[in-house]
């Protein structure tokens, strides 16, 4: 028995092979001199994408719509090309007592030192037990993940009848996944009164899949043994129940970063996304430790998080370069109800925009015409009524601008919406 | 397979393979014995014994006198000592019993009393001050408490496998999938009749936990009745594992033990049980009410761990009796023994059990010869946190690599594990005596990443195992 660990000491660390690791990487291995090294505990590198078998990737980085693993191989050989090693079967552990990275692979342990690290760990779904909801334990109860891992990664069957809980865009690509795999969708349920992503997809979801969607229900129930026989729904409006035979069920969005590096580093969380507090550059608290991605903003769609990787970039350069300290004057960010979190967390002084000049922020309720507010110290700084709607499964862009009236030393900036 | 079992006849079978019957089958087979281990479920410790609150008792509480205070106290040492011979993951943490109000306060001399009557003499009773010092995130009320710095944790799951492999390996024939639905006694041997056969024996250990009192009544017993008492527990993220490093009990009640928060040997934090009586003997659903009652209760006991996820909920089944004591028995002109109504204490008693038991069948005619050729105690895989795992063994993943590969991330299970597993004296039938023997899927992200990973394996291992 021993823990005796190779030192590996690349001058950045990315924790993480998916959109955003890549980007990172892609951008920081021309520019910088030393190696850059990037992790990942899966056996293939590419992140979620990988098992996402349908269009619909890449259109705000690539500028052009790809398949997910035809997007995931695209970054892994921009990546490559651009000088980056990419470690796959990698698992980070833990850190060591000295900031070290623990990983664990099948050519032994190693402790990485790097002078720059970016945590790029994404984030998960809810499954159903971290959701609560009672019942029997059969088989065929899935979240997304599992359920396009079983069918794009290992063509497997599933069931003959789905139910799906949860109508985020993620949602209608397990829908996508479920028909590949010859199940119906026979109910999508919403807890929500209206579901929005639902008429970004009304073309295809009423023409070509024909899901019935039941909006304000909740599952209360899930029968059946060894496999799943049925579901049981409450209407949250009369609270009254109803049992829906199905054999299958998936748990979709719901979403929680996977932030145990950000817990085991003892880095703030933000209680609202429950990944790591950034500023608009994406620095943790605590200097030399980065984080961008889905950890940061559960979930975005894969684009979004490659640009994030192209923002943490910048910023890891800066700090290598010694080139610009972050300034101590600096504003928190609020997200006050109807929005559940936003992201980035911190706006400092002299720092650059947020990726895009955009906040990202997910919200409760669906609202048509909202009027993003920010206030400070209980007075209105800015004001700003969008064009798109707020709505409940799909993150919520608000511009940053909002941010430029607000003073450091003030207060924080609470964002949130009017009619 | 079944047909041989027709036609031999073994010395002694022993129905039920959770933690008292494997722990007896292993017993036996220490002696010039042929033993049949027979088991309902597919797996070994697939009913009540998988899921209970894993705790190895001192038996500090248990009623002064009674057959179970003796056997869980004396269970507690052989236990321990089977434990640091074979690798069971067991943590000393200690406990602490939390009163809440003036009246648990004035229980607490009456349980450092009943304690010392049990023969455990190490409690002591301390202060508000102590009790917040030794757990820091209670929540706020706690009056004083009585601390038990014996009560344990332990991996009730590598327990069963392990007693139920030793038997095995000392020759027992162990026969899964076996139900046995009907008895009858002969003169010199019994015959009972399993859904896959016949299984003749000279003698019979009924061992069959929640159905024990119906294979008594099929000797023509009616001494004791159970009925299932459903327990629902929540299991915690392991962020929350620093909250808690030992038992937080109750102080018990009219009502019973009661709900507790305690560290689990894998990491976690639980809390629970709650404790409903039932009339069906299968029904292991989750339910809101008992949800609703967790939270309610650990909103009280320690409110910080409620902000937290939940990594898996479950019930078990515990077997209730309206006898007052165990009842283990043996009667001689049936050549049958009884070790039923063994509630959750069992899986620390389990191999005093088994020794006591084996008293009682030698005075009622069995012989016990010693054999001289016993191979040694098996050596489990360490699904313990405390120690070190294979993830983590630099030298272990040099010799193989497949110790490298982790394949479930959140429980950091390697490949060379599930393998393993797939290759051990007792491989498992399903997902779920995969997760007991491994811990694959049991974490947080409940198969999200590895799931269909897992799956693969364990049915590439059934392949090659039915080839």
């Amino acid at each position: 028995m021993s823990t005796a660990r190779t030192r590996l000491t690349p001058e950045v660390a990315i924790v993480g092979a998916g959109p955003a690791g890549l980007r990172a990487a892609q951008e920081l291995a021309p520019a910088v001199p030393g190696e850059v090294l990037v992790l990942d505990r899966e056996q293939q590198a590419g992140g979620i994408p990988r098992h996402c078998d349908h269009p619909g990737f890449g259109i705000r980085d690539l500028h052009r719509f790809h398949s997910g693993p035809d997007y995931a191989r695209r970054m892994v050989d921009s990546a490559e090309r651009a000088g980056a090693v990419i470690r796959t079967g990698a698992m980070v552990t833990g850190w060591s007592a000295d900031g070290g990275l623990e990983v664990t692979t099948p050519d032994g342990l190693f402790e990485v030192h790097a002078e720059a690290i970016v945590l790029a760990t994404g984030a998960r779904e809810r499954p159903r037990t971290a959701r609560m909801v009672p019942g029997d334990r059969p088989d065929g109860v899935y979240t997304t993940g599992q359920l396009q891992n079983l069918v794009h990664l290992h063509h497997r069957k599933v069931g003959t009848k789905a139910l799906i809980v949860g109508s985020e865009l993620v949602s209608w690509s397990a829908v996508l996944t479920l028909r590949d795999a010859g199940c119906d969708t026979v109910l999508m349920t919403s807890e929500h009164p209206k579901v929005e992503s639902y008429a970004l997809f009304s073309v295809p979801g009423k023409l070509g899949l024909r899901v019935p969607v039941r909006t304000r229900t909740k599952i209360t129930r899930i029968i059946g043994k060894p496999r799943v026989e049925a579901v049981e729904v409450e209407d949250l409006a009369t609270g009254r129940r109803e049992v829906v035979p199905c054999d299958t069920v998936v748990f979709t969005g719901d979403w929680i970063p996977d932030n145990e590096l950000v817990r085991a580093a003892g880095l703030a969380l933000d209680p609202g996304t429950l990944g790591p507090v950034v500023d608009t550059e994406l620095r943790t608290e605590r200097p030399g430790i980065f984080a961008a991605g889905n950890v940061l903003h559960p979930v975005d769609t894969a684009d979004i998080a490659a640009l994030d990787g192209k923002q943490v970039a910048a910023s890891v350069l800066d700090h290598l370069r010694e080139k610009r300290h972050p300034s101590e004057k600096s504003i928190r960010i609020v997200a006050d109800e109807p929005l559940r979190w936003i992201s980035p967390m911190v706006r400092r002084v002299g720092d650059r925009r947020p990726a895009r000049n955009r906040l990202l922020a997910w919200v409760d309720h669906y609202v048509a015409f909202p009027r993003v507010v920010a206030t400070q110290n209980g007075r209105v700084v800015a004001e700003k009524r969008l064009p798109w709607p707020a709505a409940p499964g799909r993150v919520f862009r608000i511009p940053g601008d909002l941010l430029d009236a607000a003073r450091p030393g003030e207060g924080d900036v609470h964002i949130s919406l009017r009619r | 397979m079944t047909s041989a079992h027709d036609t031999e006849i073994v010395d002694v079978a022993v129905i039920g393979a959770g933690v008292v019957g494997s722990a007896i089958a292993r017993a036996l087979a220490g002696y010039q014995l042929e033993v049949a281990l027979i088991e309902s479920r597919c797996d070994v410790g697939d009913g009540t014994s998988k899921a209970n609150t894993a705790i190895l008792h001192t038996g500090f509480d248990a009623k002064p006198g009674t057959l179970e205070s003796q056997l869980v106290s004396r269970g507690y040492h052989l236990l321990k000592a089977y434990a640091d011979e074979t690798g069971i993951p067991y943590e000393p943490t200690g406990a602490l019993l939390v009163a809440w109000d003036e009246e648990q306060l004035a229980a607490l001399p009456g349980l450092q009393e009943k304690a010392a009557q049990n023969g455990y003499a190490e409690t002591e009773i301390v202060g508000p001050d102590e009790v917040y010092r030794q757990v820091p995130t209670l929540g706020p009320g706690a009056l004083g408490g009585l601390t038990v710095p014996g009560e344990s944790i332990i991996c009730t799951w590598t327990t069963n496998l392990a007693l139920a492999t030793d038997a095995v390996r000392r020759g027992t024939r162990l026969m899964r999938s076996h139900r046995v639905e009907s008895v009858t006694v002969g003169s010199d041997e019994t015959v009972l009749r399993t859904n896959r056969g016949d299984v003749r024996a000279r003698w019979v250990v009924n061992a069959a936990g929640l159905g024990s009192d119906v294979i008594d009544a099929q000797f023509g017993h009616d001494r004791f009745h159970l009925h299932p008492r459903r327990g629902e527990l929540l299991v915690f993220d392991k962020q929350t594992r620093p909250m808690v490093d030992k038992i937080v009990l109750p102080v018990p009640s009219k009502l019973g033990k009661g709900v507790l928060v305690s560290p689990t040997i894998y990491g976690n934090v639980m809390l629970g049980p709650t404790a409903e009586d039932m009339t069906n003997r299968s029904d292991t659903s989750t339910t809101e009410d008992g949800y609703e009652f967790l939270r309610e209760k650990g909103e009280r006991i320690m409110p910080q761990l409620l902000r937290e996820e939940v990594t898996a909920t479950y019930a078990g089944l515990r077997a209730a009796s309206d006898a007052p004591d165990y009842t283990v028995e043996v009667d001689a002109a049936q050549r049958y023994a009884v070790a039923g109504g063994i509630r959750s204490t069992g899986l620390t008693s389990g191999m005093a059990i088994a020794e006591h038991l084996l008293g009682l069948l030698e005075k009622a005619g069995l012989e016990l010869h010693e054999r001289e050729d016993l191979p040694d105690a098996p050596q489990m895989p360490n699904i313990g946190e405390a120690y070190l795992r294979p993830y983590a063994d630099s030298d272990r993943i040099a010799a193989d690599p497949a110790y490298g590969t982790v394949v479930c991330f959140c429980e950091r299970v390697t490949k060379g594990e599930i393998r393993d597993a797939m290759n051990s004296t007792i491989p498992p039938c399903d997902l779920d005596g995969l997760r007991r023997r491994t811990r694959a899927m049991n974490g947080r992200c409940q198969g999200f990443y590895c799931g269909a990973n897992v799956t693969e394996m364990l049915q590439d291992g059934e392949r090659k195992a039915h080839r």
